[in-house]
This record gives C-alpha cells, structure tokens and sequence, in this order.
C-alpha cells in the first residue's frame, strides 16, 4: 500500500536536510508506529506524506498503490485515499466545522467520480460518528477548532479520518494532550477504523498510546532515519530504556 | 461675490463648469434651494474637483480619475427607464418588499410601489417636487459633511431623487427597496435621497447602486435622519458596471436613543469613493457601520468614514473588511471625533483587509481625535494574506485549493456578514459575494 523508497528531504527554505534515506513499507492491514525524541523528523514525514510544499524531497521517492505521490497536490492525495491526523489541528475561524466536514466529504466524492451525499445523508452520518468520539452538535456548531480543548481537537481529527473514510491512515502524536478517558475515545475510534484493507501509521512520543492501538510494526526515527524496526515488544524497551542507545547507534 | 477661477483648470472641471451654466435653471427648488447650489458653485470654482493634495482625498485622485465630464443625465420617460431597470440584476430577487426606482438620478414613481408604501405608513416623493416646496431644510447637512468636495458637487447638481418619510411611531413591516439604476449611455448623475424617520419609527432601507458603463459619472448623496428613539437599518449595496466612477456619500444623523446600522457593499465600479459622516446630536445612540469590499482588476474602491461623537453617552462600531485581488486597490479611511464635552462615548473601530495576490495594494487610516478624557475608543487595523497553514489543512482534507481559498475568503468575512442581522441583506450579500469568487480565473 505504501512504500517509501530511500527518502530524503530538507526544508525548502534554508535547505536544512531533515529525513535522510527512510524506508518504509506498510502492507493493508498493518498497524505500523514510529516512535523517536523530539526532533527526529516524525512529523516532517507525516507532511511529506500529505504534500506539504515547506519541504523538497531531494532523493528518493513515496509510492503509494504503486504510484508516485510526490507529483500529486495535497487534495489529490487526499482524494486517493491518505490522510493525515495533525499534531497540531488548526483553528479556522469563520468556517463552520459542518461547512468544513460537508465540503471535505464531498470535494473527495466528486474527485472519486462518486455522487454529493445529500443534507440529510450526510447529516445522519456525521451524527453516528460524532456520538461515538462524544463530540455534541454544539462543539459541531462552532467554526473549525476554534475554542476546542486539546483534546477535542483530536478527536475532531478522528471524527475527521471517520468520516472520509481514508485508507491510509497517518496520526501525528494524536495521543499528546490526552488524559486516559480521552485516550481511550479516540483509541476506540481508531480500532473501530481497522480492517484489512486500511493501514495505519501511528506516530508518537510515548508507548502509552501502543496499549490501546497495537502495532504490527515498530520503527524508530533518529534524525531523519529508521535506527531500529521491531515488534510491539520494541515500544515496551523503548519505555523502559529510553532513546539514548539507538539514538547513539545512529550517530 | 465673484471669485475668480483657479488658474489651471482641467477639462473635467471646465466641462462642470458650463454644465452649471447650462442646467441651473432648470434645477429644481426655490430661491433657497438656488443660493445654496450657487453657493457650493462658487466653493468649486476655488478648489476644483478633489485630488491627492486634499487630505481627505489623497488616496481617491478624483481629479486625476476625471478626464472628462459626460452630459447630466435628462430623465427618461416611464418605458425608457422601465428598459434600463430590465437589464439590470434584481438584487433582492422575490424578496417581499416596497420598490423605489430611481433610473439615472431621476426618481420613477409610475414604477415603484408608492400605494404599498403608503398603505405600510411611509412616504415616498420625488426630490424635486419636496425642494421646490420645503427647499432648503432638506438640503441642510451635518458640518463634518457641508465641506466635502463631492457633497458640494451633489448639492449643485442634484436634480431629483427621493424623500422618504417614515412617520413617528411607524415601523414599516416590510424594507424598503431603493434601486439606484444607471443607463447604458456614459452620464454624469448627481442623485439624492433623504430617507427621515421620525421618532420612534422603524425601518429596512436597501439601496442598490447598479448599471452605467464606461465613462458614467454618479455621485450620489443619501442623507439619512433619525429623529429621537428611531431604528433604521440602511444596506447599501454597490455593484455597478466595471468602468464607473462612483461616489456614493451617506449622511447619517443620529437623534438621542436612536439605533442606526449602515452596511455598505462595494463590489463593482471601477473607481468608487464610499464616504460616510455620521454625526450624533443626541445622547444614547448607537450607530454600527459594517463595509465590505471586494476589488480586483484595476478597480480602485475607497471606504472613508467620519463619525462625529458631539454628545455625551453614544456608542460606536466601525468594521471594516476588504479583500483585494490582483492589480486592485483597496482604501480605508476611518476617522473618529470626540468632542471636548461627549464623556462616556464608546467608539471601536476596526479595519482588516485580505491580499489575494502580489500586486494588490491597501491603503489604511485609522485615526482618532480625542478631545474627552471619559471616553472608550480604540481603533484596529490589520492586512494580511491567506494563511498557507490553513490553506494546507483544507487541501489536506480533500478540498481543492481553488475552493478551499473560497472558503478562506468567506471566513475572513464572516465577522462582518455575522454582524448584518438581517437574513434578506445576509442573503443577497452573501450571493454577491459568491459571485465575486466565482468569477476568480
Ligand atoms: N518548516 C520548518 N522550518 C524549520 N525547521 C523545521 C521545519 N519543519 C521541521 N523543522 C525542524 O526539523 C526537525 C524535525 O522536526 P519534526 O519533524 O517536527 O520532528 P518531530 O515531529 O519528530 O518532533 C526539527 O529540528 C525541526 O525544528
Ligand atoms: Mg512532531
């Protein structure tokens, strides 16, 4: 489903290289996480991913289905199937979260060649999933994030990824800013997700999350490269050992 | 008194000059009415048509923008201006309402609704039948207005227009519609409108400035009286053709415990001066004036506001969103007194402006004159571009980038269009304002 081949990036604007020579390959179905300090490039690959322009991919190359993405906008991305849970989800002010979510959803039908989903279908289908993230038609009601909690925010993004139906699914620390029970919602959310024809990587600082969503696949990013690819029991070291040895390893 | 002319002189203002001559006995209005005209004639002949020089117009070259004068528009009989309004668009759509037509500064009652509007208690006569019978008053403004080049120009010109009297006491049950429609021939109009409520009288005003074409001149006057107690919304909405000069002016004068709302849309022309003096004369009022902006392509739209504080205990709100595409020019000129002995006055103002590309330009000036020590009064002003982090996000979701700087346009104007209150003018402003993105290449 994806594969990233040797992938190199730097920042486009000081040409600061970030990610050098990742390689990666999840198959449908599998659970992958990355985990690694701060710094070591996580989220600058989840962008990369996604198709944000702050970055240039200098070697390499991220096939997904067999496809290059790297010559496809961020909307065609999204079309095809990937999304991207934010680290930080923004605030839009002035754009009504149902405006936003109706829009999204049928931005990527159309871009499908599949029908608008009428009011009343669409409706229906947000309520469903909201109830089940407890997001209230209240917090859907206001303007995109705007006045959300740290951690409605990422269940937003889960409502997000629920609805849209991704089958690549990318979430940037969607942990961070959770107590238990919020962690528990949205790993819910996320285990509900899974089947065998979605994918998912799941990045994070901590192993906490790896309880509720249990990976196939553990990697470790150290400045801009995988130093260490295990299975679940690779977090739990992690957790108790810290990142000293492989970061070490990588130097 | 003679004055003698200024020694250069461009074509534009030769060409008013004759056009003084040749129309100011057909103007209408008694001896009163005359020596006013005759008195803002001979303020012209000194200072000419408004250019960058004059402070309050230094970013509106009126001068400059004037090569020359089309003839004033003559009226046109009932199917000529029937034809006029037919190839207009109808704003308001099926919107219940009572309709005035005013077709190249000439009022048309055979076309407006005048039996619904007096069976709702309001009034509705021709400009020029009320100058000739209650002649100056009419005519009077606030100080802040009496200077300004292009209501001097209207105060000579004006041929007609309308009176609207809401007695006291009346609340209309449906807004009232006055479309200001300009014909297809380049012409000079110099229209007004006097819409006076008087006390506790409520109503909708939506004026609708449409039509002209190239080389079309119309500087409009709407003047704008709320007698104690009284509630008046005014939209206005300006949406001529591309090549028109426009100065539309509003008058607001506001009586103790009145509410008046201004709403100003400036969506077409190609050079437009919207200008507003808004003064208080009496205590526990509140004004709000809302503007919203659209310019692109060599447009050039300038918002200008004074908002004279002159008694104690009166309330002010001032918002101000422009959005300025490729090769355009966006102006905000917003100005608040307070006068030495107007304690207790709130006055806010806030101007924001959205850049949608590299060559568009913005001008800003906010200022205030405090001369009360009591007094709340602040005033903001931000430019800025579209949020690339936020266009990401959308796009990330699936939206397309055009649609997805749609979206971003219309949340930058939210605040403003939030802040009408009036579903029939949050419909038809929102729809312009589609429009206006749709047409973006
Ligand atoms: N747009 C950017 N501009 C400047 N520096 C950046 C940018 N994006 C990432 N970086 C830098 O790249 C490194 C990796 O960042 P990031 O991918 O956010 O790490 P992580 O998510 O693993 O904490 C950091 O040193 C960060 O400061
Ligand atoms: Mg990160």
């Amino acid at each position: 489903m994806l594969e990233i081949k040797n992938l190199h990036a730097r920042i486009a604007d000081d040409g600061t290289e970030i990610l050098r020579g990742i390689d990666l390959v999840v198959k449908p179905g599998e659970v992958h996480a990355i985990m690694g300090p701060n710094g070591s490039g996580k989220s600058t690959l989840s962008y990369i991913l996604a198709g944000k322009t702050d970055y240039e991919v200098t070697e390499g190359d991220i096939l997904y289905n067999g496809e290059s993405l790297l010559e496809l906008s961020p909307d065609e991305r999204a079309a095809a199937g990937l999304f991207l849970a934010f680290q930080y989800p923004i605030e839009i002010p002035g754009v009504a979260t149902m405006t936003f979510l109706k829009t999204a959803l049928n931005a990527q039908r159309k871009a499908r060649g599949e029908g608008e989903l009428s009011t009343p279908d669409f409706m229906k289908r947000v309520k469903d999933k909201a109830a089940k993230l407890q997001i209230t038609m209240d917090m859907l009601k206001r303007p995109l994030n705007v006045g959300f909690s740290g951690g409605e925010k990422k269940r937003s993004e889960i409502l997000q990824m629920a609805l849209l139906e991704p089958s690549l699914c990318v979430l940037d620390e969607t942990d961070s800013g959770l107590d238990i029970d919020a962690l528990k919602v949205v790993s819910d959310g996320v285990n509900a997700l899974r089947s065998p024809e979605r994918a998912f990587v799941v990045i994070t600082h901590y192993q906490r999350l790896l309880d509720h969503i249990v990976p196939d696949v553990v990697h470790v990013l150290s400045k801009g490269r995988i130093v260490k690819t295990g299975d679940k029991d690779l977090a739990l070291e992690l957790e108790k050992n810290g990142y000293a040895d492989f970061v070490d390893a990588a130097a | 008194m003679t004055i003698e002319p200024r020694a250069l002189e461009t074509r534009a203002e030769t060409e008013l000059t004759e056009a003084w001559y040749k129309e100011r006995d057909a103007l209408p209005g008694n001896e009163a009415v005359a020596g006013r005209r005759k008195a803002a004639f001979d303020a012209f002949r000194q200072t000419g048509l408004p250019h960058r020089r004059v402070e309050e117009w230094k970013y509106s070259d009126l001068r400059n923008r004037l090569k020359s004068i089309a003839p004033f528009a003559a009226r046109r009989d009932e199917a000529g201006a029937k034809s006029v309004l037919a190839g207009l668009d109808n704003v308001y759509g099926d919107v219940d309402r009572h309709r005035l037509v005013i077709v190249d500064g000439h009022f048309h009652a055979g076309l407006s609704d005048m039996a619904a509007l007096a069976a709702d208690g309001a009034l509705a006569r021709p400009l020029a039948e009320a100058l000739a019978e209650a002649g100056e008053a009419l005519m009077d403004l606030p100080a802040i207005a009496t200077k300004d080049a292009a209501v001097g120009l209207n105060a000579i010109f004006c041929a007609d227009g309308l009176e609207l009297v809401v007695p006291a006491g009346v609340t209309l049950s449906k807004p009232v519609e006055i479309v200001h429609a300009l014909g297809q021939d380049a012409a000079s109009t110099a229209g007004r409108v006097v819409i006076r409520a008087g006390e506790g009288a409520e109503a909708i005003v939506l004026e609708t400035f449409l039509g002209g074409t190239e080389g079309t001149f119309s500087n409009t006057l709407t003047d704008i009286r709320a007698a104690d107690g009284a509630k008046l919304t005014v939209a206005r909405l300006q949406a001529e053709a591309a090549g028109t000069t426009h100065v539309g002016t509003a008058v607001v004068t506001l009586g103790a415990k009145t509410a008046v709302k201004v709403i100003g849309a400036g969506i077409g022309s190609g050079f437009a001066r919207h200008q507003a003096f808004v003064a208080f004369t009496g205590e526990h009022a509140r004004a709000d004036l809302l503007g919203i902006t659209m310019v692109r392509k060599g447009q050039h739209v300038d918002q200008t506001l004074v908002i004279d504080h002159a008694v104690p205990n009166c309330d002010s709100r001032e918002l101000f969103k422009t959005v300025v595409d490729d090769g355009a020019k966006g102006i905000f000129q917003g100005k608040i007194i307070v006068r030495p002995h107007a304690q207790k006055t709130d006055g806010q103002m806030m101007t924001q402006s959205l850049l949608l590309s590299e060559d568009a330009e913005m001008a800003l000036k906010p200022e205030l004159e405090i001369f009360a020590d009591d007094v709340q009064c602040a005033h903001g002003a931000t430019s800025g571009e579209i949020d690339e982090d936020l266009l990401f996000y959308l796009r990330a979701r699936g939206i397309p980038e055009k649609e997805a700087r749609t979206l971003l346009v219309l949340a930058f104007l939210a605040e403003a269009v939030e802040e009408i209150g009036e579903e029939v003018i949050v419909e038809a402003f929102e729809a312009r304002i589609r429009a206006w993105l749709d047409q973006a290449a």
